[in-house]
């Protein structure tokens, strides 16, 4: 009896104090109807329609084009790349942050442009850059020719290319995270006598979880779904060296719209399955993320205030 | 993240690693035909049959691999390193370049009957069911209110076709007057409300955004897309005149000797021109260049007066150098020089 | 570049990682760029303008360069509103909502563009409501800049939401108890937290729309002088094996980039100078 009254007026007291750091119903109702309707125009329609293109002779084609073997073997290699760039960039994107954000150098913003350079190349260059790297006329050329190595229209040159362009994922999500945490923390374990690894993996890196997953997250997404860079680096040959998207284009232009949305499809649910990842990893850490220096700090997956 | 999860992601990194590297060594009797984008259907047939006639004459399996793409862009793949035993692409300018970079032999084009192409093809146009503006030649593109639909002819090289094609129609008609070839040319561009960078993209364009009243379209291209696409909402139409498209085909000679593949290439090409593989070249609605199995297959390949590259422009290299180089005639009709 | 530590800091580990950093920085960006700068400098300077400042080479540049700028302008906006919905309310979908803006990164470009092609398209499902208001949303600029938005904004979103997350309330119920009036707290207080993600996010989606190719080639009409964009002029210099004419541009653009990436580096640099190292 006692309990349920103290819960109610505690309950009541977080609504008040809620209540002081929110917006008024009507504006948040109105930022949430905006934000709803640009999903709408520009993330759910075009969505549905691809599933709508894609479904449209049936479940029974929808599946036969997935299980084809041309398909099986592009997304094999779509995995391949992704389980080789994604992890490459996070761990540089962690070594990379720890230098900028926690140290002060000159030539630091110079560093940041540089890495971010990626993203301001267009994909048609990101490929071509390889393709002047290791193509028949580089200075390479004779010496990958020698030692019969095979990079370019390989699987090699796809790796590289996509390595390429999600270079900045990660390192680029966690600069900004880690900056604005400060150093304090890590200051504090490294006097009370943890040694580097430690206070890296017990105060950094819980610091910057969401930073980190996102990152990852983008960094895994665009390595799917990267198709310019690729393209060029690939060779285009069926079943060999086409991943997903270059097989979606394959289908395309065999007037096979069916099976390239099914293969888009998959690509486009590859959101909600890093949204399960992204789920899962929370709730996974909800315990075990919060450590002795960061009580302070709110568990953030769960925030947010009832419409 | 723990550390044990970061470790994980190395190991299964070093996996995936040598999983790949392991995985990169082909099967032994391979050939890799590096083709533009409209021919994968055609070789999709041709191949299982010529894997079936080869097995038949020489008791070796063979296993063709395929590469499609757009023609410029593959002959640039190959000439960097796409190490191609045959090659058969949409025009002879693009595997000239392949030869500039010293893969192919000088004199390719000589290699086989008919300018090294075993198929060729012809410019028409795909109008609306009805044909509602009564579109019947050349000169009725340029009609006022008519809608022209043709990719970009910087991008695409099957579009350069369509260009010359126009070009040869206008220069024939005002007795080879080179400024009124011009001026039609350029009307005609003004009428072009989007210019595709492939054949693909204009296809959709005109049948599924419904834009524009004409789309200019190789032959076979035409067909098929009625095929696929809808028999009762397009129609194709022949103009009186139009060029003859010759996409050729030719040995690489330097990568089927490293991969000691000539000799299976070159049985390869040559069965294109067989009565097998000439008929195959037709179901998919290429013209055969072997006359009577030409004419099997004439109900649909109708008779239509052809001039040649050669003969109006002559040949690729002053037709590129003129027309579709930077300032050529394709960039002053949109500079206004 | 003249790398020298400035501060005293007793955190370990600055040499070895930032060794690491830029040796791989090297290996996977910059030596590979590094073959364009050789490639155009077989140029003379004279062809190398004479390329670079050709008409329809000019138009693209300001094509591209203008529907970038208003593109991740309006990516800012509905970026910062995104994100701010996902974190700080609740609502039925929300969860969806979340998964649905890495969207644009899994979708392969061109399946991306042709989607949007077919929607915006005068016959397609939204173009058919915009049409009738006088709006073509296809086949000219304003279609080059929807795709650009399309593709841009999740940076906007990823890059401020694990901000807005790490944000400590209690700043705002602060202000608030000090009398603040909402939207004073949000300008006084949160935008200046949020700032510096906020303009990584623009730089991101700024520069990511400068390169961008698969899903512009669909929907803008690529009309020379009007809507090609810098990435096909590269694609049609390739096209006729004008390699070195390639470069030329694509020197351009990555100069022109690196300079608007330093710049809008520096001015955050400026802005959020008192958060980065304590």
């Amino acid at each position: 009896m006692n309990d349920a009254i103290k819960q109610t007026i505690a309950f009541v007291k977080s609504k008040k104090a809620a209540a002081r750091i929110t917006e008024p119903l009507p504006v948040r109702i109105i930022l949430t109807s905006l934000a709803l309707l640009f999903v709408g125009l520009f993330l759910v329609v075009p969505l549905v329609s691809v599933f709508t293109m894609a479904f449209n002779k049936g479940m029974e084609v929808y599946f036969a084009s997935l299980v084809e073997q041309d398909a099986l073997s592009a997304i094999k290699l779509t995995l391949i790349t992704a389980a080789i760039a994604v992890p490459l960039n996070l761990l540089f994107g962690l070594t990379a942050s720890w230098a900028i954000a926690k140290f002060e150098f000159r030539g630091k913003y110079f560093l940041i442009s540089l890495i971010d350079l990626p993203f301001a190349v267009s994909p048609v260059i990101s490929g071509f850059i390889f393709v002047l790297l290791f193509g028949s006329h580089s200075l390479l050329s004779p010496w990958l020719e020698a030692h019969d190595i095979k990079i370019l229209f390989a699987v090699p040159a796809i790796v590289l290319a996509t390595v390429f362009v999600t270079f900045p994922f990660v390192a680029r999500e966690l600069i900004p995270v880690m900056a604005a945490n400060g150093n304090e923390e890590e200051e504090v374990a490294l006097t009370l006598g943890a040694g580097g690894w430690k206070t890296f993996f017990r105060v950094t890196l819980p610091g910057v979880k969401w930073g980190l997953l996102y990152g990852v997250i983008l960094c895994n997404a665009r390595a799917m779904g990267e198709f310019g860079a690729v393209s060029v680096v690939s060779g285009h040959i069926r079943g060999e060296t086409a991943t997903m998207p270059l097989h979606v284009e394959i289908l395309y232009n065999e007037y096979n719209f069916t099976a390239a949305f099914a293969v888009a499809s998959l690509l486009a649910m590859l959101a909600v399955v890093t949204l399960a990842a992204k789920k899962f990893v929370e709730w996974k850490s909800s315990g075990r993320f919060t450590p002795q220096l960061n009580t302070e700090r709110r568990e953030s997956g769960s925030s947010g205030v009832d419409l | 993240m723990s550390k044990k999860i970061l470790f994980n992601f190395i190991a299964v990194f070093l996996i995936f690693l040598t999983i790949s590297i392991g995985s990169s060594a082909g099967p032994k009797q391979s050939l890799l035909n590096v083709s533009y984008d409209p021919t994968r259907e055609l070789y999709q047939d041709f191949n299982k049959s010529f894997a079936a006639y080869w097995h038949k004459k020489s008791g070796q399996t063979v296993t063709i691999r395929q590469s499609h793409g757009g023609s410029g862009k593959q002959a640039r793949s190959v000439i960097d390193g796409l190490e191609a035993d045959v090659v058969t692409l949409a025009l002879a300018y693009d595997i000239d370049a392949i030869q500039a970079a010293g893969f192919i032999k000088p004199g390719w084009q000589k290699r086989l009957p008919h300018n090294s192409s075993p198929y060729t093809s012809t410019i028409v146009f795909l109008v609306r069911k009805g044909n509602p503006k009564k579109i019947r030649d050349w000169n009725d593109l340029v009609k006022p209110g008519v809608s022209v639909i043709t990719p970009n002819p910087k991008t695409s090289g099957g579009a350069r076709w369509n260009y010359l094609a126009a070009w040869g129609y206008a220069l024939r008609k005002s007795g080879g007057n080179e400024t009124k070839a011009k001026e039609f040319v350029k009307k005609l561009y003004k009428s072009v409300p989007v210019l595709d960078s492939g054949a693909r993209g204009s296809l959709t364009t005109f049948i599924q955004r419904e834009i524009g009243d004409v789309l200019l379209a190789w032959e076979n291209e035409a067909y098929l897309a009625v095929k696929e696409l809808g028999k009762d909402k397009f129609e194709i139409v022949t103009p009186s005149i139009s060029i003859l498209a010759e996409p050729p085909v030719t040995l690489v000679d330097t990568n089927a000797d490293k991969h000691g593949a000539r000799k299976i290439a070159e049985a390869y090409l040559k069965y294109l021109y067989t009565d097998e593989g000439q008929k195959i070249a037709a179901k998919h609605y290429y013209r055969p260049g072997n006359g009577a199995i030409a004419a099997q297959y004439s109900k649909l390949l109708t008779n239509v007066k052809l001039f040649t590259i050669d003969g109006v422009f002559g040949g690729w290299q002053r037709a590129q150098k003129k027309h579709f180089a930077d300032g050529g005639v394709f960039d002053q009709i949109y500079t206004g020089e | 570049m003249n790398l020298s530590l400035k501060k005293q800091s007793i955190l370990p580990g600055f040499f070895p990682s930032l060794g690491i950093t830029l040796l791989y920085l090297s290996l996977i960006v910059l030596i590979p760029l590094s073959t364009i700068f050789l490639r155009s400098a077989a140029l003379t300077f004279g062809r190398f303008m004479e390329i670079v400042t050709a008409p329809r080479v000019v138009a693209s540049f300001a094509l591209s360069f203008g529907a970038s700028l208003v593109a991740a302008v309006t990516n800012v906006f509905i970026g910062v509103l995104l994100a701010w919905v996902l974190v700080r309310y609740k609502f039925p979908g929300k969860g969806l909502v979340d998964a649905l803006v890495d969207l644009p990164f899994a979708l392969p470009t061109a399946v991306g563009g042709i989607a949007l092609t077919t929607l915006y398209a005068e016959n397609g499902w939204i173009g058919r409501l915009l049409a009738p208001l006088g709006i073509i949303a296809v086949f000219n600029p304003l279609g080059i800049v929807i795709a650009l938005i399309f593709i841009g904004f999740p940076f906007v979103v990823r890059t401020v939401q694990p901000v807005l997350l790490e944000l400590d309330v209690e700043i705002e119920e602060a202000a608030a108890s000090l009398g603040a009036g909402r939207v004073q707290t949000f300008v006084r207080v949160v935008f200046p937290s949020i700032l510096p993600a906020v303009l990584t996010g623009f730089v991101l989606s700024f520069a990511r729309a400068l390169g961008e190719y698969g899903s512009v080639v669909f929907i803008a009409g690529n009309m020379p002088m009007k809507t090609e964009i810098v990435p096909l002029m590269i694609m049609t210099k390739l096209e006729q094996f004008d390699i070195p004419a390639a470069t030329a541009i694509a020197f351009v653009m990555l100069v022109a980039s690196f300079i608007l990436l330093l710049l809008i580096n520096f001015l955050q640099w400026k802005s959020g100078k008192n958060l980065v190292s304590g």
